[in-house]
């Protein structure tokens, strides 16, 4: 029996250890990461950053502000984007009847899901905090992430609906109901767990963002005495405050106490994503 | 082992996981003859083919106990190149799978595999295999088009033409008409009856018509078992098993 | 009996009489309609703010000194506002960033698709889902951190900050983009064609590099495109390592990307200077539509093949 060529055995070799080598560095990169992050940013994590704001007075760093600010500004842009992305999506899958219709929309989702963030930040700025006068505001950001974030919010919510089988449209609208009675029915609750791991990724998006927040919704950390304050005045994220405190003041302990938080949350947002996945599916 | 034998199957079983699909197969594939495996669907003929060239290994959990010889050497001994016995014997699919790239690039693909490089080399073996595989009359004109621009029974014979490309010494043919029109399909069992003079062919076919026009010899399987083999035109005309007799005569199946 | 059972969804504002349930019904089309005209909207909205804040700066400075000219002076006395070394920074650090970064990604692609046990394939997926969730700022840490003072001492530099140490964090940026979208194309490649090449005696790594991935290839000319887009347009994480002076590209000096143009200048930019980076955000965008429409095309192309 002969046996294949050398430079075949060699070539065959090489590409198996190769892709291994690849895939592995892959892996290893995001446990160095990851490692990296919360051996340096842990013990820096401590109860005084969490639950102060920063003082000039004491010398000391809080970032109980930016925690707010994050906090408020998720929860405001999905109050917004949440019906918004959600109705532009059914009408996609449920109600569009012209097909150019529909190309123009999904044309425009993806145009807008391939924007780099700083024009987002670029155009939010000229729009929202000068052109309407809202100044560097939480709401000026909560408008940019809105525009930002809503083409990921259409798609997966078109995916999962598109993932309700046509039967039980059937079987709705042959009990004599209505469109909207069908979707918010039969269509919407087998569809839940899609529209629900949009959410999380467009939460881990806004969780990251710091280019079109910090010319829109600023860099202060300043804690406000009611929401509506909150709501009108500058305010940074914890992605824009760890820019801030390690590119503007040096200060890169603190940086990596954020980090670790900002880690720390993206693993949450990914595991609750894959659990929600599977539960709300059943 | 008869004279003339070229795979020969010894007490062959074969399981996925815990399911046993091939009990204690024992039969001689002779050479260049046409072997057609017939059998009801799930019987095992389609299995028992990918045991001859190690197809099977593609499967997941699949474990094999026995002997497959082919030329007296054992296919499943642990040091052995599967792409050396691939390489000699081919195969051809139930669906037609012609890769997506042109007509001469499918055909060149085994021979460049096995490092022909030369160019005229390659022109020679891609005409002399669509001639084999009688498409050359067909395609000599457009032999950078994309072979899935061509019709089914053209893709199907494409396919023989890549298989017959790298010399193959055995083609193993699964239900490779199954997916054609009656037209390509007598093409095709003409090819095979020409294909017969150099090469050793074993087909696995559901259609008994079929059996009979194109197979020398003819084996039945039956739920895992091979229940007869012998002479294509004795075992329709006169079967020595019962079950044999009650499936060609269309009792089942 | 004609009664209309008296079910959940006839509650509430569900009409019961045919007239009103029919506007009732147009109405939510409308709705559905106006949400996703919004999306179109906001496209139309950007692109044309863009166009019409970046138009001023480019007629002032004149078209070929503002894209060509290779000094940028915006705070001189006699300012000079050429793009150049924005330009072919970003062209340079993206056209790095992809040559370090496809090669890993896209052979990691190859065994999460072909080779790995679901097992290994399931943990791998769950790091390039992490790797894509991590914040640019984080990235920009690390890099800080990390890169530059190795970067530094490596090549005895005064500082790490360079083109280099930016190609190296855009890389890892965009690994997990490539892996992904190829991933999804190889996966697509149907089983019949890698049989097919298995049969003639071709390896599994022989089918997989000559039968997989050229069927593949418009799926995964796709992930480099995608890879594009994302390391060109990024800012922050770049502005925390490349160090951010307008210099002409090169390996190991101080930079400055088309993104970190317009963010370092325009908290504090006015008049021509501010409507300057204006102009760098609408070169930028034509780029970001540019690499757009080769996104698309790659992949109808991938979808009909």
């Amino acid at each position: 029996m002969e046996h294949k060529s050398l430079r075949r055995t060699v070539y065959d070799r090489t590409m198996r250890i190769l892709i291994r080598v690849c895939a592995a560095l892959t892996c290893l990169l995001l446990a160095f990461l990851i490692g990296y992050i919360f051996v340096n940013g842990i013990p820096n994590i401590t109860w005084q950053l969490l639950s102060t704001e920063p003082s000039f007075r004491s010398d000391t760093i809080g970032i109980l502000p930016n925690l707010v600010n994050t906090l408020v500004l998720i929860l405001g842009t999905l109050l917004i984007v949440l019906p918004l992305g959600a109705g532009a999506a059914i009408y996609l899958t449920e109600y569009a009847q012209n097909r150019r219709v529909v190309a123009a929309i999904e044309f425009a989702a993806e145009t807008l899901s391939g924007i780099p963030s700083i024009l987002f930040g670029l155009v939010g700025m000229l729009f929202f905090t000068e052109l309407l006068g809202w100044g560097g505001s939480i709401r000026a950001g909560i408008m940019t992430m809105v525009i930002m974030v809503l083409p990921t919010i259409i798609r997966t919510t078109q995916e999962s609906l598109k993932s309700v089988p046509q039967s039980y449209r059937e079987a709705s609208l042959g009990l004599g109901s209505g469109k909207w009675h069908m979707i918010r029915t039969a269509v919407l609750p087998s569809s839940v767990d899609g529209i629900v791991t949009g959410y999380i990724l467009a939460i881990g998006r806004i969780l990251g963002e710091s280019a079109a927040l910090l010319f829109t919704a600023g860099s202060a950390s300043i804690l406000s005495s009611n929401l509506l304050q909150t709501i009108n005045s500058s305010g940074g994220t914890l992605s824009v405050a760890l820019y801030m405190y390690v590119s503007e003041r040096g200060e890169l302990e603190v940086g990596f106490a954020i980090a670790a938080i900002l880690m720390f949350l993206a693993l949450l947002l990914n595991l609750t994503a894959k659990v929600a996945g599977k539960k709300l599916k059943r | 082992m008869q004279a003339g034998t070229i795979i020969s199957a010894q007490d062959l079983d074969l399981y996925y996981g815990e399911n046993q699909a091939l009990k204690k197969i024992t039969m001689d594939i002779p050479e260049r003859q046409v072997t057609a495996l017939i059998g009801p669907s799930g019987c095992g003929k389609s299995t028992f083919l990918k045991t001859l060239n190690r197809m099977n290994d593609l499967v997941p959990n699949v474990r094999i106990e026995g002997t497959i010889t082919y030329r007296g050497q054992d296919i499943y001994m642990p040091k052995l190149d599967v792409t050396w016995l691939r390489r000699h014997v081919g195969m051809v699919f139930q669906k037609p799978n012609p890769f997506p790239m042109s007509i001469y690039d499918n055909i060149a693909y085994g021979p460049r595999t096995h490092g022909i490089r030369n160019k005229r080399q390659l022109d020679e073996i891609v005409e002399r295999s669509l001639r084999g595989a009688a498409i050359w009359d067909e395609v000599s004109d457009r032999l950078k088009k994309p072979a899935l621009s061509l019709s089914g029974g053209q893709q199907q014979r494409i396919c023989i033409a890549r298989a017959l490309a790298v010399e193959p010494d055995v083609l193993l043919m699964d239900e490779a008409t199954s997916a054609l029109d009656p037209i390509s399909t007598s093409k095709i069992e003409d090819l095979i009856a020409e294909l017969k003079k150099q090469y050793t062919i074993v087909i696995v076919t559901h259609n008994m018509q079929q059996a009979v026009r194109i197979s020398d010899r003819c084996a039945f399987f039956l739920l895992g078992q091979l229940v007869e083999f012998g002479e294509t035109t004795q075992l329709f005309s006169t079967p020595k098993d019962k079950r044999t007799e009650e499936y060609i005569t269309g009792r089942f199946g | 009996m004609k009664r209309i059972p008296k079910g959940e969804g006839q509650t509430g504002i569900a009409p019961k009489t045919k007239s009103i349930r029919a506007a009732f019904e147009k109405g939510m089309n409308v709705l559905f309609f106006l949400c996703g005209a919004v999306a179109v909207l906001f496209v139309l909205f950007i692109s044309v703010y863009l166009i019409v804040s970046g138009i001023p700066a480019i007629r002032e400075i004149g078209l070929a000194d503002f894209l060509f000219g290779q000094v940028w002076k915006s705070t001189a006395k006699e300012p000079q506002f050429g793009i150049l070394p924005f330009i072919l920074t970003s062209v340079y650090g993206t056209a790095g960033a992809i040559v370090v970064g496809v090669p890993i990604g896209f052979l990691t692609a190859v065994y999460l698709s072909k080779a790995a046990s679901p097992k290994i394939a399931a943990v791998i997926r769950t790091a390039v889902e992490l790797l894509s969730g991590i914040p640019s700022v984080v990235y920009g840490l690390i890099g800080m951190t990390i890169l530059v003072p190795a970067i530094r001492t490596a090549f005895g530099l005064s500082s790490g900050a360079t083109l280099l140490a930016a190609i190296v964090v855009l890389a890892i940026m965009v690994l997990p983009y490539i892996i992904s979208v190829s991933e999804t194309a190889l996966c697509a490649v149907p089983k019949e064609y890698e049989e097919g090449s298995l049969a003639l005696g071709a390896t599994e790594m022989e089918t997989y590099f000559r039968v997989s991935v050229p069927a593949a290839s418009s799926g995964i000319a796709a992930a480099v495109v995608l890879g594009v887009g994302r390391a060109i347009g990024e800012a922050m994480a770049v502005m925390m390592v490349a160090g951010n002076v307008a210099n002409m590209p090169s390996l190991l000096e101080s930079v400055r990307f088309l993104t970190t143009a317009v963010a370092s200048e325009m908290s504090y930019s006015a008049g021509l200077q501010r409507q300057a980076l204006f102009s760098i955000a609408l070169v930028l965008f034509l780029f970001i539509m540019m690499i757009n429409a080769v996104l698309a095309i790659l992949l109808k192309k991938g979808k009909k093949s």
